[in-house]
């Protein structure tokens, strides 16, 4: 084999780098000097972030367990772009906490670490490498969920996680191994032409997809979300909102789409219910919620609920809106979480009531705040609205227009509930506002990134066209 | 020939907006009256320099005047079908910026005097500004829809002026009245567009008048109830020209406009913006005169014809001198297009077409002249009303000898400006329909008196004693009611035939000395009836009045126009359609949906049990969720 194909691991490669260069760093950097590491971390993995967009080739590795396409590259730019958002977030936390427990370095590694297995997990060619990607992207986020040993809901969270991740993973390995007993392949190439809807296919698929479906969060296998989400750093919050819940999005439209295509008739129907039953208990829950970090778990269901239904068609034009979709959502809830990091860094305050009158003291981050969910709950002009309309017009081309009435009903309610967010922060009074504060750089440009994303994204109509383009592979 | 620099003649007023409205608290009354002034003479020098330049060096090729259009495609929609941004160079469009600049700069100037220490001085002369940049825009319009946004930007700017006194409820009455008649009637415009754009694929004026052109000649292809939609579409055309120049029966926003500050009367609700319904059914003359023989154009006849009987008669009985000329006005258009509505095409056929044209050129001189001299009786008496007036000519000479130029005029005394361009349309109505002659007729007698009515009313009558004793208004508002005293007296000479006409060729016109002579003896029997009646105070008048009974206690009413529109939105449209709507919504949308509110609310507050934070629970839920989705695909499907 020649040497050069492990360029089309680069992106891997380069990531395993930066992890061991920050062990490496761990080792050689004095103890005074620990927070010098997280402009390290960040620098490093700003150039990966920017060497992601150049020299793409196609191809596979490894007899075909590993694979790379265009559309491929493209999720990973994607998750990159979101993890260094969500690292220019998390920085002043770190600097401010964790360096303090002598742990910064850690989390990199760690969030690292659970980055390159979703690397490994879209670029799979087979169920093993798939699996393997699932594990290691899964298993680093226990430990950070716990990250902050000091609060014992922390570790609850992270005890949680673990527990319903390992019934997740063991699930989805079963499901494997049927998939494999039946078809008598690991390679998803194989078993194409031989999948049929036998009993026992359908049993290992569906317990293969609950595994996909617990990161995605899709009820009824979302219910650690919340009670995690809640009690894990809100970086860590963050990751799981958007990175593993969207690299799982994407290797379950690339496995539905070409894999498990001859099974359609079935994971429709299916999923059909599921997106009904997800939008629904996300937004029922979300109602009640005063916690913001709970508040933005089952709304992140909710959403999970929606990239369902452009999964749902089956087509070209509905795998696009999805992607779309999963893209607006990272930016939206992003610019969400930030401004909830932001404030809690400073005032350790989570609860919705204490966002009273914020835009008196913090107009900048309200108006953050109040355009990120206006983008989540799909109000022209922003982003979100755009998601959310090629969305259901996927859907009701393909003829689901009882699911596209049931959808926007739910968007409706999900209109209400964000809304009580801006309400809180722009029109209720409150006697002891949070007092203003000024974030540092590294919060300010995550921020600003995010924002960007969310206005961009709705009104720069080449990027929708290319995703589209992407999928062309998909409409077979 | 080079027409680009025609482009400036809007945009320096924009400039001047745009300066003003952004910088009026810095900068100082007297300065932003200069720059208002110095922006329009640009323009006004400009216009005049285009038109020597088209008139006489350029414009006509072959005995024909030319159009010009210099243009660039704003938005595409078909091949065919895209709206333009231009401008327009054609005989009426020169004529039009010739007329707007005008008076629009004498108007200027003579607010300098009449608004001095108004507190929102530079707020009135960006507005001014404002309005000159959106006529000319409207003038210079390549196409329909340029022509409509325009149009909305006059109304606009219309609306700001008539509400400028934003204290008084009458002014803000006054303007969202006018603002909401006139909308109203250019929504018929905006579909008249539409139709025209769905069936001809142009919205352009060059293509759309083109006798030979497909937008003309395919006017049969498609009919709707019994009539061509070509039609149907002019129609609905006409009505939005109608609302915005004061046709019956959407006049009832033109004597309410009159809360406006004088100079802005004269502008906007005498001169320029109230002829734009002339100006559009000529700028579209073509298409009236040819689609479906000309139905359109009779519509527009009768219309006018009615409006100015209608005008002329409620005008007699008015007491306030603005109202009086808001009436006048009304009727004037009136004639105006009754003159359009007889026209016919070809050479010396199109008489109408060019007397229309030459009667709104006059009408625009003499009908500001009139209302800047009742803005400078009014600048000295502080009212409105006649009551209060009488004997100025003793106070006030120079408007006096003024007023009395632009009354002359107006009644149709030769050699004064409105004799000519009047005995024109009657000779056009003559022709070709002898109902519309004798009903122009008899409105050129009644406007006669009531014109001179006015004129004793304020200048002879009583002797009335004032708490101040009135003077002469100062230099910036007398010299331009000279100025225009004098192109009042003049412009009636101008041979308007040669320049102006239907199908663009010229002709020789003559004088027709028996309807000529007809029209001034109608003329002369209304001023002496006034003189009789108003040159010394009298009971005659009233005891006439008294003589008419009802229909003097009607007109005096406007007719009950006004009652009738409040009735029919108040009483039918609100109590009977709007009220039990309104109840709908509130008792069953808004019920139905508070209660889907607050029963999804009671759905979330059951289930909160699902999410008891053991994970024993998730993984049960887990499994049981993959059990029952296995089993409904094995055993269900």
């Amino acid at each position: 084999m020649d040497i050069s194909n492990f360029l089309l691991m680069r992106q891997e490669i380069m990531l395993l780098s930066i992890v061991l260069l920050l062990i490496i760093a761990e080792i050689f950097i004095p103890n005074d000097k620990k927070s010098s590491i997280v402009h390290f971390a960040i620098f490093l993995f700003g150039i990966h972030t920017i060497l992601g967009f150049v020299g793409l080739s196609e191809g596979s590795l490894f007899g075909g367990s590993f694979q790379t396409t265009k559309l491929v590259y493209f999720f990973k730019n994607v998750l990159n772009v979101g993890v260094l958002i969500v690292l220019l977030q998390s920085a002043d936390w770190i600097q401010e906490k964790v360096v303090k427990e002598n742990k910064g370095s850690e989390f990199f590694i760690l969030l690292f670490s659970s980055l390159l297995g979703m690397y490994f997990m879209i670029s799979a060619g087979d169920f093993l490498m798939f699996y393997i990607g699932l594990e290691l992207g899964t298993l680093p986020v226990a430990a950070l969920a716990a990250y902050e040993t000091s609060k014992r809901i922390s570790s609850e969270s992270g005890i949680k996680f673990i527990l319903s991740a390992a019934l997740a993973s063991g699930a989805a390995l079963f499901g494997v191994s049927l998939l494999y007993a039946t078809s008598g392949s690991i390679f998803f190439a194989d078993i194409i032409p031989t999948i049929t809807a036998s009993n026992l296919t359908i049993l290992g698929f569906v317990l293969f997809f609950s595994g996909l479906a617990f990161k995605i969060s899709i009820v009824p296998f979302h219910f650690w979300t919340a009670d995690v989400y809640e009690g894990a750093p809100i970086s860590v919050s963050s990751y799981l909102s958007v990175i593993s819940k969207g690299a799982a999005v994407f290797i379950l439209m690339i496995l539905l789409f070409t894999v498990l295509k001859p099974l359609m008739y079935i994971w429709e129907n299916m999923i059909y219910g599921l997106t009904i039953a997800t939008m629904l208990i996300g937004n029922l829950f979300a109602l009640r919620q005063q916690n913001m970090k709970r508040f933005l778990a089952f709304s992140s269901i909710a959403q999970a609920g929606f990239i369902l239904l452009g999964i749902i068609s089956g087509t070209q034009l509905g795998a696009t809106t999805a992607i779309y979709f999963v893209l607006v959502y990272i930016f939206s809830n992003l610019a969400a979480f930030g401004v909830v990091q932001a404030i809690s860094l400073k005032t350790g305050k989570e609860n919705m009531d204490d966002y009273n009158g914020l835009y008196r003291t913090n107009p900048k981050l309200s108006l953050v705040m109040m355009l990120a969910l206006f983008s989540l709950a799909g109000i022209p002009p922003v982003a979100g609205f755009f998601g959310k309309f090629f969305l259901f017009t996927s859907a009701a081309s393909e003829g689901y227009y009882l699911l596209v009435f049931i959808a926007a009903a739910n968007a409706t309610v999900s209109l209400y509930y964000y809304l009580l967010v801006v309400r809180a922060m722009f029109i209720r009074k409150n006697e002891h506002p949070i007092p203003f504060f000024n974030s540092k750089i590294y919060m300010r440009l995550g921020l600003i990134v995010s924002v960007i994303g969310i206005l961009v994204l709705g009104l720069y109509s080449p990027l929708y066209d290319y995703i589209f383009e992407l999928n062309g592979f998909l409409n077979q | 020939m080079n027409i680009n620099y025609i482009i400036l003649v809007p945009l320096i007023p924009l400039a001047v907006f745009l300066l003003l409205g952004i910088f009026s608290h810095k900068i100082k009354p007297t300065v932003s009256g200069l720059i208002g002034v110095g922006g329009l003479l640009s323009s006004t020098i400009l216009s005049f320099y285009a038109a020597y330049q088209y008139f006489f060096v350029f414009g006509k090729v072959g005995g024909v005047f030319q159009t010009f259009v210099e243009k660039t495609t704003w938005m595409n929609f078909t091949d065919t079908l895209h709206i333009d941004m231009g401008i327009l160079i054609d005989p009426i469009s020169v004529m039009m910026l010739v007329v707007v600049s005008t008076i629009s700069l004498m108007v200027h100037i003579y607010s300098n005097g009449y608004m001095k220490g108004d507190e929102g001085f530079t707020k009135f002369f960006a507005y001014l500004s404002l309005f000159s940049f959106s006529m000319f825009g409207l003038v210079l319009a390549t196409n329909l829809f340029q022509i409509y946004i325009f149009w909305e930007l006059v109304g606009v700017s219309s609306y700001l002026l008539i509400g400028y006194y934003y204290t008084k409820s009458s002014a803000i009455a006054a303007s969202k009245k006018a603002f909401i008649v006139t909308r109203f009637a250019d929504l018929g415009f905006l579909i008249g567009i539409l139709i025209i754009g769905y069936y001809t694929g142009t919205y352009d004026f060059v293509d759309l008048n083109n006798p030979e052109g497909n937008a003309i000649l395919s006017w049969a292809a498609t009919s709707f109830m019994g009539m061509s939609v070509i039609t149907w579409a002019l129609i609905l055309i006409f009505v939005g020209g109608a609302g915005k120049s004061a046709m019956f029966p959407l006049h009832i926003w033109l004597p309410d406009a009159m809360e406006g500050p004088t100079p802005v009367s004269a502008l906007i609700h005498a001169a320029t913006m109230v002829v734009a319904g002339c100006y559009l059914v000529a700028r579209l003359f073509p298409m009236y005169y040819f689609v479906d023989d000309g139905f359109a154009l009779h519509i527009v006849a009768y219309v006018g014809a009615f409006s100015s009987l209608f005008a002329a008669v409620i005008a007699i009985t008015q007491t306030d001198i603005k109202r009086v000329l808001a009436f006048s006005t009304m009727s004037q258009i009136g004639y105006m297009m009754f003159a359009l509505g007889v026209s016919g095409y070809d050479g010396h056929e199109g008489v109408g077409y060019m007397a229309s044209m030459f009667h709104l050129f006059t009408h625009a001189m003499f009908k500001a002249l009139l209302f800047l001299g009742a803005g400078s009786v009014i600048h000295a008496v502080h009212s409105n009303e006649l009551k209060d007036m009488g004997g100025l000519r003793k106070y006030m000479p120079i408007t006096n000898i003024t007023f009395l130029i632009a009354a002359l005029a107006i009644a149709g005394v030769p050699p004064f400006a409105g004799f000519w361009s009047k005995d024109e349309i009657l000779v056009a109505a003559f022709h070709h329909d002898k109902l519309i002659y004798y009903v122009g007729l008899l409105v050129a007698g009644l406007t006669a008196f009531y014109m001179f009515r006015l004129y004793f009313g304020i200048f002879w009558s009583k002797d009335t004693k004032y708490h101040h004793t009135p003077h002469e208004s100062p230099l910036s508002m007398s010299v331009p009611l000279m100025i225009l005293a004098f192109l009042s007296i003049t412009v009636g000479f101008i041979p308007f035939s040669e320049f102006v006409t239907a199908d663009k060729m010229g002709f020789e016109a003559h004088l027709n000395y028996p309807l000529a002579a007809v029209a001034v003896g109608v003329g002369a029997v209304g001023i002496i009836l006034s003189w009789i009646f108003y040159k010394k105070e009298n009971d005659l008048a009233q005891k006439w009045a008294n003589g008419f009974g009802m229909l003097y206690k009607w007109a005096s009413n406007k007719f009950y126009f006004d009652e009738i529109y409040l009735f029919v939105t108040k009483k039918i449209i609100f109590n009977l359609i709007a009220a039990p709507i309104a109840k709908f919504d509130k008792k069953i949308v808004d019920g139905t949906m508070e209660g889907i509110g607050n029963k999804t609310v009671l759905l979330a507050q059951k289930i909160k049990g699902l999410q008891s934070g053991r994970v024993q629970d998730y993984a049960l839920f887990f499994v049981g969720g993959v059990v029952v989705i296995v089993m409904v695909f094995i055993y269900l499907w």
